[in-house]
């Protein structure tokens, strides 16, 4: 099989010493039974089912509040003049962002030659597409009339006008569409080798039907993998200016209006930057207790663990030096409204989300600073929820706290979330729970393949060093 | 702070439905005191209960049938004795049921799929996809183009003219009258408003006999019964009860059928406007004179507690006045001066050069002094800085004698009126500021002593037959008077009234009353010039008007309204039916009968100021509770009105309530804290103190609020509130003051005792922040700093230059739409906002929704305290500088801009940059994502969150603006400067092949705006008044450093102080 | 292991993604096509009306002008649908006694309205004016095809957006003068270019910008 042409010794980040990205004694067959069991052999776990029949009833949930809403209209929700944009924007760019990491994971560091990706790039990209798929879903459901959202779509209609190209939102259309089709194409891509592999290896007729038509025919020739390789390495190569455009646009939403706390140019990569963030924190909240529940200790080792959280640790770093400049420039810029706002922001009715805010984000994660911490897997897991709550927050900040004092103090008004607002955010988590659920017992949670060659470089890479 | 309480989801807070009731205090018990009575009155026969009918009965037997015949029909039902009882259980009690706009739906598919709509059916509403056309059109009228007729809306002592817009038959907007005194082409909130009531489904429709519904005719039997009873006996027993009646008609009726019974009597009781004009001419010059103001040749006001600019007779005209003197071209224009002494601020006090904070009591101390002063009685001692104030004004009274104006106000004492004429017969000013005529209302007499001596004869059982014409006096009667209990004494009542309200449900008959609207009547201006009311549309349901119920009774029962006010004109017109036939048409045409305006008459005083006993002020730190009608619902007869239900109050920026208005001292001292919730926030819901006041021997509980510049020991308790039977609008809202209000306190009160109680009310608040964060949105100047520096509206911004813009300039070869709004003439009347909700089919939310933040009018009018230094923005901590604030007022419409945030960020083009400099919206294209309303920095979009419009109600469609489509749920909507108004106007002169004339096209908020302050036009033709407005160095935009450059721009507020008043 | 798919399985799996590709287009333009045809626009559609009333009959063999039934048309924004006086002007002398016209004559008589079924509907918040069309030359024949020549009145239009805006951008195309405004044989000669840009001069036809602008129709 061919691997990148690259000696990985010479790589600088390359070091398989003192810890592998696999741990030493595997071998093609023992990583492809490993995998390929937890989707074909093994059985429904309670602790499965139990799981998934949770996040599946919360779902229901989702649904019963998305029904409310169009019956009634977003006048169920906590939002008004002036806070027209409430949880539906917080969430979206929230879910928006942890979207990012896969795609990140599996394209940018596939460019950068990180070995240490295979393990998790495949969940990660799962993790990404159902990330987009709950984002997706709120600037539909926040419009006043969803059922008119297609005047969004510039098609020859038969009034005779198109969208207004103008708006951030039409960018929004794009930008998130395209990332969406882009991740589904790489991750199936990615898949076909394991579709194959399920197919061949599954015992039941149902098994072998559904992998066989999902693998497209798939027959691991040299002349399969040679297109495979390019067609991989070639929308990796599409998907990674994606994983800086989205973001980018996301922010365009809001440094493109004039309103104070969301006029400002550090927006494009301060998001770009929060999103890896969360995206990491995601990952790590997700392949913790994966790695327990299925024992992939083996492939998920500490070394990933360790590698992600220096990533969250950087980004971490840029989203602060975020926070500051937004500070640094109201007052260096001397504009009175955004001054004005910054103060809010620490005195304001709703300071205790920001410091909540600066307590998750930029306190929290430099104990990551510390080795002891960042193999400290318990430690790791409780911080990614901190991570993402904080995220979570500095959207909240962002988008409710800027609206609630703009420019005409007669009409400054205050935000509350109502249980529809709250419903609907908890039901996509739900839904992205499922979703979770489903992949890691239906499709192999690990690249396969990938993880053969790995095993096949590990030990060339031993020899090599001898 | 997030709060999850509406976990119910539900759009009503349960929370203030239980605070609402506690607000109900023993009015509560009022109502259930009269449950039992009405049970009394109509036992309900259970043995026959399987037979009851039910609405599908009802509905069966109504079907197909249309006007006359369903009244038929509805005849025969009026035999069932269920019938009635099935009204009462599903009209009158489901009102209170419902406390949410968004829920009235319901309700009203009930309401129209049964009475309401067969009634309807009358009126014939066409399938939509069907054409109905006449079957004989109208002589003139061309289909989809509105007429407009001429007519007036009696109001307390007043008759407003107005020009009603009628489309194929239906009065859809009222517009002043140009012609007509009181009017001079303006309106106010509430004529705006009196529309909706035409069109309020929840207004009596049947006559009724102890509840049943009975047909006219019965009554006029009945009528002719009790009538030829009371002859028997020289009308001995008979009493008529009526409101200020300014119909000649009318009273001349009423004078006849007094003649028929020599012995009955007829009574008058107007429960908000005060006695005191009338006692206190009485008192000056020995008999009732009417007095009418000429503000505008005065130099020099001074208002003893008058709100003359915005309420009792004449306001509009005199605003109007009043307005012309206040208006700039140059820092050379001169400009009156206001002083005000009032302790409440009101919209006259806001608008003063220089208030002054006076106890309501001490008002009469302050005339007694200015007499003394300018030599119109003995001198009087004052407070030191009251002494201060006051010289100064009386020296500049004296300056200007024969051009200065003292007037006294509605709910002062005779005395005070009193003093009011002698200084101003001492300054010389009668003749010119002011003058007098006869009396315009029929029968002058002390409201207050009339109803105290009918409440005696009805207590000793003298009374056989009342008839009520108008009013709710079981409601707003002085509770000592013991209204209902001695009511109960009464043989046979007779209830004339537009609504089955808490007196109907004690009076034997109710009669439904037409509105102005649906019937021929006459009335007289304040200044004494009568107007034929005709009617535009033939009445919606079975009512009648006050000169039908008094014909019942006399010697010609069933004689049409019609014959009896052209008979009145034709003897008035020396009996010539000729004189009559000549003018009849002109006068219809012009809205006014030329030559009716009562003469000036020259009044001598047979009154000197020293003959007034001794006076008593009230001890200091006695607290002191006045009693004022409300801004909006008055005395309670507007309570179902939506749009001035939610109209914020121009001061307290409330909707949907009254509250005791406290100071920010007593505020402080009591403890009563505002508490802004995170549900709306400072622009919706703002919770207050509940407080419990025992006045009066009589209790009530109200929810509190501290008012800036309020005198600091008043306690203002607005009326009108509290009703129990409004109907479904109305019943249940804020607090009825008339339950505490007594005989002998009717104005001002004492020994009240209030208790801060632990519980809080929420409150629909509007607007909540109140100072300008030093923002340039506002900005004022006194007349000699304007005249110093005429450009100081500018100081302090730089404005971006003109291209400062990635987007290339429009260009406006036609014309370029512009408004510039006065603020040294806007006094916060708030007639702009309700004039603007008729016009363009703006819906009403309910209070739920507004302190969710989200009422929907188009332009709202901010009001600001100038230099208030307040960190917290909140009155109810104390800080001197709200003790007496500047108050300016600001309206707000959608301001249009050149380079508009709004439209760069619609994703599909559906607020869109015209051709004319409009900011069209597109209320079709719109898909709802509220990104234009964040990023409009001005804030004046607004959003139909929930389905806000009423699309059953069958009465309500009848209402719309044809020319404005009726939005639905989700989309975004504003001001576009009446975009439709501007259509038809260019249409029309595109048609002659002319440009459309400046003044041609007029906003409804333009054309409401008694005080002028809003003018619209073409900005692109240099001679048209807004461009004038807009050369003026006055002129500025708000927030200007945006660069959004609105073409809705400012007129910079300018005060005349007085630079001896001006502290340092 | 057997083989669970033949070998054509593969050329299935290619020819699938041709044809989900090529069905995701044949869907979308027939979704356009659709929405422009009579099935939605309701053109050519005609109607059952009370009376089986002929334009043809009236406007074309008889000769009876636009503006004698329908009178508004140059003053208001609405035509204007004649009351049934004015077809008794006529009919109370002409075929005063046949069956097909008892409706109206019924009509006269209980002066109940006759409910005629809307042929032209245009949406709730669409405002369109017919005086200013017709003052500006524009015929009634441009919108409404050869009336005079339909026994049954119908749609001749779309009267969707699009083709509403053909016209406001670029109204010459339609211009006529102001004496063929009520001509139904009007047809637009060789030269009609130049004379629609004469026209518009003329009749200070507004420039594009303003016939476009949004408030021009819908507020």
């Amino acid at each position: 099989m061919s691997a990148p042409e690259i000696p990985l010794n010479s790589h600088p980040l390359y070091n398989p010493e003192p810890e592998p990205v696999l741990e030493p004694g595997h071998t093609y067959a023992s990583v492809t039974d490993k995998i390929s069991s937890i989707v074909l052999t093994r059985p429904l776990g309670i602790g499965w089912l139990a799981g998934f029949t949770l996040a599946f009833s919360i779902v229901m949930m989702l649904f019963a509040c998305l029904a409310w809403l169009i019956t009634k209209g977003v006048g169920i929700w906590g939002i008004n003049i002036p806070i027209g944009w409430g949880f539906a924007i917080v969430n979206f760019v929230w879910w928006i962002g942890i979207g990012h990491a896969g795609t990140l994971i599996s394209a940018i560091l596939y460019l950068l030659n990180q070995k240490w990706r295979t393990s998790i790039n495949r969940f990660a990209e799962a993790m990404t597409l159902f990330a987009v798929a709950c984002a997706g879903l709120f600037p539909l459901i926040h419009t006043g009339r969803p059922w008119m959202a297609y005047y969004m779509f510039p098609y020859p209609s038969t009034m005779g006008i198109w969208p207004q190209f103008r708006s951030p939102l039409i960018w929004d259309v794009f930008a998130v569409s395209t990332y969406g089709t882009v991740s589904l194409l790489f991750w199936y891509v990615g898949l076909l080798p394991d579709l194959a592999t399920l197919r061949d290896r599954a015992k039941q007729k149902w098994q072998q039907y559904i992998f066989g038509m999902l693998s497209m025919g798939w027959r691991g020739s040299a002349h399969h993998w040679h297109r495979y390789q390019s067609a991989y390495l070639l929308l990796a190569g599409l998907a990674t200016p994606l994983v800086l455009s989205v973001h980018t646009v996301v922010s365009f939403d809001f440094s493109v209006a004039i309103v104070p706390g969301w006029h400002t140019t550090i927006f494009p990569p301060y998001f770009v930057a929060g999103a890896i963030y969360s995206g990491f924190a995601m990952v790590l909240t997700l392949c913790i207790p994966l790695r327990k529940a299925y024992k992939l200790e083996g492939f998920i080792t500490m070394r990933h663990l360790d590698t992600m959280a220096k990533v969250m640790l950087a980004t971490g770093e840029i989203v602060a030096y975020g926070y500051f400049i937004e500070f640094f420039m109201a007052y260096y810029s001397g504009n009175k409204f955004d001054v004005f706002l910054a103060e809010q922001r620490l005195h304001g009715p709703y300071s205790h989300f920001y410091f909540a805010l600066i307590f998750c984000n930029i306190l929290t994660p430099q104990l990551l600073w510390f080795k002891s911490v960042r193999r400290n897997v318990p430690l790791l897991f409780v911080m990614s929820l901190i991570i993402n709550t904080g995220m979570w927050l500095e959207r909240f900040v962002i988008v409710v706290i800027s609206l609630t004092r703009d420019f005409m103090p007669s009409a400054w008004g205050r935000y509350s979330a109502t249980f529809w607002d709250y419903g609907t955010f908890v039901g996509t988590l739900g839904l992205f729970t499922m979703l979770i659920f489903l992949f890691v017992r239906g499709l192999p949670a690990i690249a396969i393949s990938e993880m053969r060659e790995l095993v096949h470089q590990e030990s060339h890479g031993k020899e090599g060093h001898v | 702070m997030l709060d999850v309480s509406s976990l119910t989801g539900d759009m009503s807070d349960h929370a203030d439905d239980h605070e609402l009731r506690i607000l109900q205090g023993n009015t509560g018990q009022e109502g259930e005191h009269h449950h039992d009575e009405h049970g009394e009155e109509e036992p309900v026969d259970t043995t026959v209960r399987e037979h009851a009918l039910d609405l599908a009965t009802v509905r069966e037997k109504l079907r197909d049938k249309s006007g006359k015949q369903y009244w038929r029909t509805l005849e025969e039902l009026a035999g069932n004795p269920h019938f009635d009882e099935l009204l009462h259980r599903e009209f009158p009690r489901h009102a209170s049921e419902w406390d949410d706009a968004v829920d009235r739906r319901g309700f009203l598919k009930l309401m129209g799929a049964s009475l309401a709509l067969a009634g309807m059916a009358g009126c014939g509403m066409p399938d939509e996809k069907n054409i109905v056309p006449y079957v004989k059109q109208p002589d003139g009228m061309v289909l989809g183009r509105p007429r407009f007729y001429a007519t007036a809306m009696p109001f307390v002592g007043d008759a407003i003219g107005v020009l009603v817009e009628s489309h194929e038959g239906r009065p859809t907007k009222l517009e002043g009258n140009p012609d007509h005194p009181s009017s001079m082409g303006a309106s106010s909130a509430i004529v705006q408003a009196s529309i909706l009531n035409l069109y309020d489904p929840d207004r009596s429709q049947t006559t009724r006999f102890a509840g049943e519904i009975q047909t006219w005719s019965s009554f006029l039997e009945a009528a002719q019964g009790l009538a030829a009873a009371a002859k028997s006996q020289n009308g001995a027993g008979f009493r008529i009860l009526s409101g200020t009646i300014v119909s000649p008609t009318l009273g001349s009726q009423i004078k006849k059928l007094l003649t028929l019974f020599p012995e009955a009597k007829w009574h008058q009781w107007e429960p908000a406007s005060g006695d005191g004009s009338r006692e206190g001419a009485k008192l000056a010059f020995g008999r009732y004179v009417n007095t009418v103001l000429v503000p505008g040749k005065a130099n020099v006001i001074l208002s003893l507690d008058s709100d003359f600019l915005a309420s009792a007779p004449g306001h509009i005209a005199y605003a109007k006045q009043f307005s012309r003197r206040r208006k700039l071209d140059s820092p050379s224009d001169t400009m009156s001066r206001l002083y005000v002494a009032e302790p409440t601020p009101t919209v006259t006090g806001s608008s003063a050069d220089h208030r002054l904070p006076v106890r309501a009591s001490d008002i009469e101390l302050l005339a007694r002094a200015l007499a003394g002063k300018v030599g119109a009685g003995p001198a009087a001692t004052l407070p030191a800085e009251t002494e201060k104030w006051l010289s100064t004004v009386a020296q500049e009274l004296q300056n200007e004698r024969g051009a200065s104006l003292v007037v006294a106000g509605e709910q002062q004492p005779a005395a005070v009126h009193a003093l009011a004429h002698a200084i101003n017969a001492a300054l010389g000013n009668v003749g010119t500021t002011l003058y007098y005529t006869d009396p315009v209302e029929t029968e002058p007499e002390s409201n207050l002593e009339s109803l105290r001596q009918l409440c005696a004869d009805m207590g000793a059982g003298k009374v056989e037959t009342l008839v009520i014409l108008g009013g709710n006096p079981a409601y707003n009667a002085p509770h000592d008077f013991d209204f209902l209990e001695k009511l109960k004494k009464v043989h046979s009542s007779v209830h004339l009234s537009p609504y089955f309200d808490e007196t109907s449900a004690y009076c034997n008959w109710h009669i439904p009353e037409s509105h102005f609207l649906e019937t021929w009547s006459d009335a007289r201006a304040y200044d004494g010039t009568a107007s034929i009311i005709q009617p535009l549309i033939s009445p919606l349901y079975y009512t009648k008007s006050a000169h039908d119920v008094i014909a019942a009774f006399s010697d010609k029962p069933g004689v049409a309204p019609y014959d009896l006010v052209r008979g009145y004109w034709t003897d008035a017109m020396g009996h010539s039916e000729a004189a009559v036939e000549a003018g009849w048409k002109k006068w219809l045409n012009d809205g006014v009968i030329p030559n009716t305006k009562f003469p000036a008459i020259t009044m001598t005083s047979k009154w000197s100021a020293s003959s007034l006993p001794a006076f008593q002020a009230a001890l200091a730190g006695q607290i002191e509770f006045i009693f004022r009608p409300d801004p909006a619902v008055y005395d309670g007869r507007f309570a179902n009105n939506g749009w001035l239900q939610e109209l914020p109050k121009p001061l307290t920026k409330i909707t949907w309530d009254n509250a005791a208005l406290v100071s920010p001292k007593y505020a402080e001292k009591m403890e009563l804290e505002h508490k802004v919730m995170a549900r709306g926030g400072e622009h919706g819901q703002v919770r207050s103190r509940v407080l419990d006041i025992e006045l009066n021997s009589s209790k009530v509980t109200a929810a509190s609020w501290t008012l800036p510049g309020q005198q600091e020991d008043t306690i203002v308790l607005p009326l009108g509130y509290g009703r129990t039977r409004a109907g479904y609008t109305g019943t249940d809202k804020g607090f009825n003051a008339y339950v505490v209000r007594t005989s002998n306190a009717l104005w001002v009160a004492t020994n009240g005792k209030v208790t801060s109680t632990d519980e809080g009310y929420s409150l629909a608040c509007t607007q909540y922040h109140f100072n300008m964060e030093g923002r340039q949105l506002l900005s004022s100047a006194s007349l000699a700093e304007y005249k110093k520096n005429p450009g100081f509206a500018h100081e302090g911004v730089e404005a971006p230059p003109k291209d400062d813009s990635l987007y290339q300039e429009f260009s406006y070869p036609g014309y370029a739409w512009g408004m510039a709004i006065d603020l040294n003439k806007c006094n916060g009347c708030s007639a702009c906002v309700v004039a603007c909700q008729s016009e363009n089919n703006i819906p009403v939310v309910g209070k739920d929704q507004v302190m969710r933040g989200r009422e929907m009018h188009w332009i709202r009018v901010d009001r600001y305290y100038a230099h208030a230094e307040s960190k917290t923005n909140d009155p109810s901590t104390y800080n001197p500088s709200l003790d007496n604030p500047e108050t300016f007022f600001q309206p707000v419409p959608c301001m249009q801009c050149e380079n508009a945030p709004c439209e760069q960020v619609c994703p599909v083009g559906a607020t869109v940059h015209s051709a004319e400099g409009l900011n069209d919206m597109v209320y079709n294209r719109c898909i709802g994502t509220r990104y234009c309303s964040n990023n409009c920095p001005y804030k004046v979009r607004r959003f139909n969150f929930l389905r806000f419009q009423d699309w059953e109600t069958p009465q309500l469609k009848l209402m719309r603006n044809p020319e404005v489509t009726v939005r639905s749920r989700g989309v975004m909507e504003k001001c576009t400067y009446c975009v439709q108004r501007i259509n038809n106007v260019r249409i029309d002169a595109e048609k002659q092949n002319r440009p459309i004339r400046d003044g041609e096209i007029v906003t409804a908020c333009e054309s409401a705006c008694p005080s002028e302050a809003i003018v619209f036009g073409n900005a692109n033709d240099p001679n048209s008044r807004v461009a004038k407005l807009k050369a003026q160095q006055r002129n500025y935009s708000i927030l200007s450093e945006l660069n959004a450059r609105p073409r809705t721009t400012y007129l910079a507020a300018v005060r005349n102080t007085n630079t001896d008043l001006v502290k340092e | 292991m057997a083989q669970i798919f033949h070998r054509s399985a593969n050329y299935l799996a290619r020819f699938s993604l041709l044809g989900a590709a090529v069905f995701a287009g044949v869907a979308l333009t027939a979704v356009l096509v659709v929405a422009r045809s009579p099935y939605i626009t309701n053109q050519n559609v005609t109607r059952d009306q009370p009376i089986q009333f002929s334009h043809k009959h009236h406007a074309g063999d008889d000769g009876i002008d636009c503006r004698y039934c329908h009178t508004a048309v140059e003053t208001s924004a609405y035509a204007g649908i004649p009351p049934t006086k004015t077809c008794m002007n006529c009919h109370s002398v002409l075929f005063n006694n046949v069956g097909y016209l008892e409706p109206v004559r019924e009509s006269y008589r209980t002066d109940q309205s006759i409910h005629w079924v809307k042929v032209h509907r245009l949406a709730d918040y669409v405002y369109f004016n017919h005086s200013i069309h017709i003052n500006k030359g524009i015929g009634c024949s441009s919108c409404h095809g050869a009336v005079n020549q339909m026994p049954l009145m119908f749609q001749a239009s779309p009267l969707n957006m699009q083709w509403c805006l053909d016209c406001h951008r670029n109204p010459e195309k339609n211009l006529r003068p102001k004496d063929q405004v009520f001509n139904m044989d009007w047809r637009a000669p060789a030269n009609q270019d130049e004379i629609g840009h004469r026209l518009a001069v003329e009749n200070k036809i507004r420039t594009t910008a303003e016939l476009t602008s949004c408030s021009t129709c819908h507020r």
